[in-house]
């Protein structure tokens, strides 16, 4: 055991540094605020007895500038840092879209016909089309089967955990957790990974599994739809919940079946939940990069958009073209938006 | 009614006790169904588990399901991942640390400006206020993609505009890098938090705050007594929700904490090892269980809090 605390020092001062920055940040804000509306009360009773004095009327309107006082030092932390860290540089995202890969001359769209131009640039939009397809029906799919399987079933508690875990495992970690099943050893030695030697007893020839297009983005979109599957038991095992009782128990009455009543009943009511849950798991799909990134880096054509901006804007030095990719991905984000939002006003206006 | 109730009784009769019988199978059929997916679910993880206890040479050449059939337990592959010096075991003990020194600060300040803005925008009357709620509301749609580039940029050089320096460059080296991965998780978390912690600010009684209002009681003071004590658990909710995404982020630290011992989070570095050392099994079982067992802890603890705000969070939408 070679760990020394003394290296990790400087680690620690560090963390004490943040948090006493956050008392001082947040504190001394609150601080501020204290102090002022006292201080404004105090002119204001100047002002008062001097207009009474006077025997001039007060000027109204006064109270609506103070709220706007208030309101700006409320809000100051956070639009500043949205500002400076979001909207400011995604302007210059756009920008840089536009620009040569050490943004040194303007180039006008080149780097998006780039992507079509390149048949390896294509084969990722191919692959991203195929996770953010595929993710969100499958995940959200195992997750309704799930919660109307355990609804109202005995240890339902425990067994909805046993689908949520994963939602608290890292990508990498989960990345790591399938790696291992889909391990590899040569025909003949004894296989460790889990598929592989299901595949064996089942009679096949050992696989590396992700070496293998296409199938290993399908082996990665597993990964994706083991995480995910749980969060949309979750949410739409709630909103199974919020079905009134009476509806079913009318249902009942009336003979519907276990089918029927899942078609009729179920699925319209939770239909506002379903919306929400494809939605957020095909915008995380979008984005997804750890995965791909922990298990295969990428290699033998398992590459999507995230990581591919990855790779030309930090190891490539290829600032237009990342920049360009990063666009692509969020005007690929707005029409799913719009989908939601039109889905969910047509449901209030029902 | 009477005229239809006879046929009925007629056709379900001698339907009931099949149907019992047909229900019955039902649910042994959804019962079975359920432990099949909640098996399939749990498999992997454990398999992960039993193998981060086993020898080096039992995991590199037998399967971990042999392990019931030949059982051998160490602690070995722990203490190699954890502390060991040499550069190809993990070091994860120093990994771990800067984990925790990343996710603290970047917690609380989001958590901190989140409230502060959402009882502005829902409690405080001021011209623009719905404008620059909804321009919050969109800015959540945005990859985190779309920022990092300009981000990196601003942190090593600043931000000029035609020359004028508006913002100096922050010149961050080692620790001090930790900087700026708070500063990048606070910008990303803050529309999402906002929004979260505004469906649920905007919802306390009116009454409650126009008594408050008619006491005296300025906007700081309400913040405070009224209004943090009654939002706790939403604060709960979203702290747990920041938790998870920034102690289980890699593409964040990956690009502003850099790779280093100093500043790299344990998930930077695993991805590291599963690259460069795939088949150090002994190494990436056990580093994963060590990357896994804090969110492991705070979600089981804390998940009723968790699962609450997540249904607040999407399906009022």
């Amino acid at each position: 055991m070679n760990f020394d605390f003394a290296d990790e020092a400087p680690k620690l001062a560090m963390l004490l540094y943040g948090v006493v920055a956050f008392v001082a940040v947040v504190g001394g804000l609150l601080l501020l605020l204290d102090v002022i509306p006292a201080q404004l009360a105090r002119r204001r009773q100047a002002r008062l007895t001097a207009a009474v004095a006077a025997g001039t009327p007060l000027e109204p309107g006064r109270r609506r500038s103070r709220e706007g006082l208030f309101a700006l030092f409320f809000l100051l932390p956070t639009v500043l840092m949205l500002g400076i860290g979001l909207v400011i540089p995604a302007i210059r995202t756009l920008v840089l879209s536009l620009k040569n890969g050490d943004s040194t001359e303007w180039v006008g769209l080149r780097n998006y016909s780039w992507m079509v131009d390149r048949p390896e640039i294509v084969d990722i939009l191919w692959n991203t089309a195929l996770w953010v397809l595929l993710v969100p029906l499958l995940a959200t799919s195992v997750g309704l089967i799930y919660a109307v399987l355990v609804d109202r079933a005995r240890l339902e508690a425990l067994a909805k955990s046993l689908i949520f875990l994963p939602m608290a495992i890292s990508f990498v970690g989960a990345g790591i957790i399938w790696k291992f099943v889909y391990a590899f050893r040569p025909a003949g030695a004894d296989q460790i990974g889990l598929l592989n030697q299901i595949w064996v007893w089942l009679g096949g020839e050992p696989q590396q599994w992700l070496a293998n297009p296409p199938l290993n983005t399908l082996l990665l979109i597993v990964v994706m739809i083991w995480i995910q599957a749980g969060f949309a038991m979750v949410v739409l095992s709630a909103a199974i919940k919020a079905i009134p009782t009476d509806m079913i128990e009318a249902a009942r009455i009336d003979g519907v079946n276990a089918w029927q009543q899942f078609w009729r009943i179920t699925l319209p009511g939770i239909r506002p939940a379903l919306v929400v849950v494809v939605v957020t798991i095909s915008i995380a799909t979008l984005k997804l990069f750890d995965i791909v990134r922990t298990m295969t880096n990428g290699n033998f054509n398992t590459n999507v958009i995230a990581t591919e901006m990855y790779n030309q804007a930090f190891r490539y030095g290829q600032t237009g073209q990342g920049s360009a990719l990063a666009v692509v991905l969020f005007i690929l984000v707005i029409p799913i938006v719009i989908y939601q939002v039109r889905s969910l006003r047509r449901q209030r206006e029902v | 009614m009477t005229t239809t109730t006879p046929t009925r009784a007629g056709t379900d009769a001698p339907a009931t006790i099949a149907g019992r019988v047909r229900r019955r199978l039902n649910t042994r059929w959804a019962t079975a169904a359920s432990i099949v997916i909640a098996i399939v679910w749990t498999i992997p993880t454990f398999g992960l588990l039993v193998s981060s206890f086993r020898p080096e040479d039992q995991i590199k050449t037998t399967g971990w399901w042999t392990f019931f059939a030949d059982p051998q337990l160490t602690l070995e592959n722990y203490e190699q991942v954890l502390f060991g010096r040499s550069s190809s075991a993990g070091q994860l003990a120093s990994y771990f640390l800067n984990s925790i020194v990343i996710t603290l600060p970047s917690v609380l300040f989001p958590l901190a400006f989140a409230a502060l803005a959402a009882y502005a925008l829902a409690w405080i009357n001021f011209r623009g206020r719905d404008w620059i709620y909804i321009g919050i509301f969109a800015l959540q749609i945005v990859p985190l993609q779309m920022a990092l580039v300009p981000l990196l940029s601003f942190f090593s050089q600043g931000i000029s505009v035609g020359g004028i320096e508006l913002l100096p460059a922050w010149n961050l080296d080692d620790e001090q890098r930790f900087i700026q991965v708070w500063f990048a998780h606070t910008c990303f978390a803050l529309p999402l938090g906002v929004f979260l912690l505004h469906n649920f600010v905007s919802q306390l009684p009116r009454d409650l705050m126009e008594a408050a209002r008619v006491d005296g009681a300025t906007h700081p003071k309400i913040f405070r007594t009224i209004v943090l004590p009654l939002i706790t658990p939403a604060l709960a909710a979203y702290g747990i929700f920041q938790f998870l995404w920034v102690w289980n982020d890699l593409l964040v630290a990956l690009i502003f904490a850099g790779g280093g011992d100093e500043t790299a989070p344990l998930t930077v570095r695993l991805a590291e090892l599963a690259g460069t050392r795939g088949n150090e099994w002994q190494r990436l079982t056990s580093g994963a269980f060590v990357a896994i067992v804090v969110p492991l802890l705070v979600f089981l603890s804390l998940q009723r809090y968790f699962v609450r705000g997540l249904l607040a969070g999407s399906v009022k939408g």
